[in-house]
């Protein structure tokens, strides 16, 4: 009874996905509570003063934007690429030791890895992965 | 209709956890980090080694003005406590804490799940840091970013290597399939999920994000009353969050002598054990700089986990 079963799937996956809503609703307006509570119990009596960006202590010079080295965006090339391969470990991973698969598989496994591996020595030996 | 009971009574559950258990481990670090200081720590309020810090603080924080800085994003601003914290709550509901569906609910893709949720929590405090109006927040908010390209991936990758073990992704069916020897199989995922956990929540010896002594607090510098009360309480629901997570995935859960009726008290034990280790390490350690987290993720932690997949697929072929 293929059909009868995927009904059976489909209603479980419904359910667990509407009570993870529920949930996030009950999140947000707990929030909401807490924020609506919050304006009812708190003082407002704001001055120019207090509503300068406080920053260190010391009155701000300039604006928010500054400018800085950013030196992480090697670091999400790289993750970028290593988690777009993660990603396929998931459903890979449940089937891998199923009987038909075994020993293929594994030698599949340790390719990936190895292309992986290869990756992370390749941007190591170019030193991205240092910044001094 | 009695369905519908069941889930209320789940909701229910689940929101009390997560607004109690984040002040237990509160006061514990209060407390443990005084002892292991040499000083006593909280004393005075609600009389009795002073249990009730937390809550005077909680009545502190709702009195308290709402400043939000002229020059910042107000509506990002305002949300950004809300973004932080609410990924927690919607993890704490796919975590088992028992056998016999003593779970919120049985997420089919659960570890998936989780470990999508959890990524969505470093929005918050990217947001905040953004909509400040103040450098160093936007600092403080790119080393969260930053610090989520090096903690992410090895997290990833450990819990793979779960998943490969138990030949599924849900988290009750995780804790199904496991035997006692999972855990020196898994030791080396297990170490490398909770430091890359401990990366995720800011917390010492990862917490640049926050360093007080470089950037003020980070992203949370303009913060006040309520929203600040509700960064820290995504803190410790994170800890929360994270402790149960390697439990459930590394240290067998609610397995452990009596478990058909003591298995939510396993649960609760080996969370709170490892939720003590969180406090220690940030006693006993110094903050590292930013890019050696980046080094220690991409040279040792990755590295690490790549090795712990190989042996467990090796293992799991083997032995299957």
């Amino acid at each position: 009874m293929p059909e009868a079963s995927s009904t059976y799937l489909a209603a479980g996956y419904f359910h667990t996905y509407s009570v993870v809503g529920l949930v996030a609703a009950v999140g947000v307006l707990f929030v909401a509570v807490a924020f609506g509570a919050g304006r009812l119990l708190r003082p407002v009596a704001p001055t120019h003063e207090k509503l300068l960006t406080y920053e260190c202590g010391v009155d701000p010079v300039g604006e928010g934007w500054a400018h800085t080295q950013i030196r992480y965006y090697i670091y999400s090339f790289l993750y970028v690429i290593f988690a777009v391969d993660a990603i396929y470990l998931f459903p890979w991973a449940t089937v891998f030791a199923a009987p038909g698969f075994g020993g293929t598989t594994l030698v599949e496994m340790f390719l990936f890895i190895g292309f992986l591996a290869v990756g992370l020595l390749y941007a190591w030996k170019k030193g991205v992965l240092e910044w001094t | 209709m009695n369905d519908v009971l069941d889930v209320a009574l789940r909701l229910v559950a689940v929101l009390v956890a997560f607004l109690v258990l984040p002040l237990v481990i509160g006061q514990t670090e209060h407390k443990v980090m005084a002892h292991m200081q040499g000083r006593l720590g909280p004393m005075y309020a609600g009389g009795f080694h002073g249990w009730a810090q937390l809550v005077a603080d909680g009545v502190k924080f709702a009195q308290k003005e709402d400043v939000v800085p002229a020059g910042a994003d107000r509506r990002i601003f305002q949300l950004a406590p809300a973004v932080a914290l609410l990924p927690y709550l919607l993890v704490l509901i796919a975590i088992p804490v028992g056998p016999h569906g003593l779970v919120g609910t049985v997420v089919d893709a659960g570890l998936f799940f989780v470990l999508a949720v959890m990524g969505v929590g470093v929005l918050g405090s990217l947001m905040a840091g953004w909509a400040s109006a103040n450098k160093f927040s936007l600092l403080g908010g790119l080393r969260t970013a930053a610090q989520l390209m090096a903690y992410e991936l090895p997290m990833l990758l450990a819990a793979s290597s779960v998943a490969m073990a138990a030949g599924t992704i849900s988290l009750p069916g995780i804790l199904d399939a496991f035997h006692w020897w999972w855990i020196p199989w898994q030791i080396i995922g297990g170490l490398v999920f909770f430091t890359a956990g401990l990366a995720e929540l800011q917390r010492p010896p990862f917490d640049m994000p926050v360093a007080d002594s470089e950037i003020i607090f980070g992203a949370y510098t303009e913060y006040t009353g309520l929203r600040f009360a509700l960064f820290l309480l995504a803190e410790y629901a994170g800890i929360v969050v994270l402790c149960g997570l390697t439990t459930v995935l590394f240290l067998g859960g609610w397995h452990g002598p009596m478990a058909g009726s003591l298995g939510w008290l396993w649960t609760l034990l080996k969370t709170a054990l490892l939720a003590f280790v969180v406090i220690w390490l940030r006693v006993s350690y110094p903050r590292l700089r930013e890019d050696q987290l980046q080094k220690l993720a991409w040279t040792v932690l990755i590295p690490l986990s790549l090795a712990q997949i190989a042996l467990t697929g090796v293992v799991k072929v083997v032995t299957s």
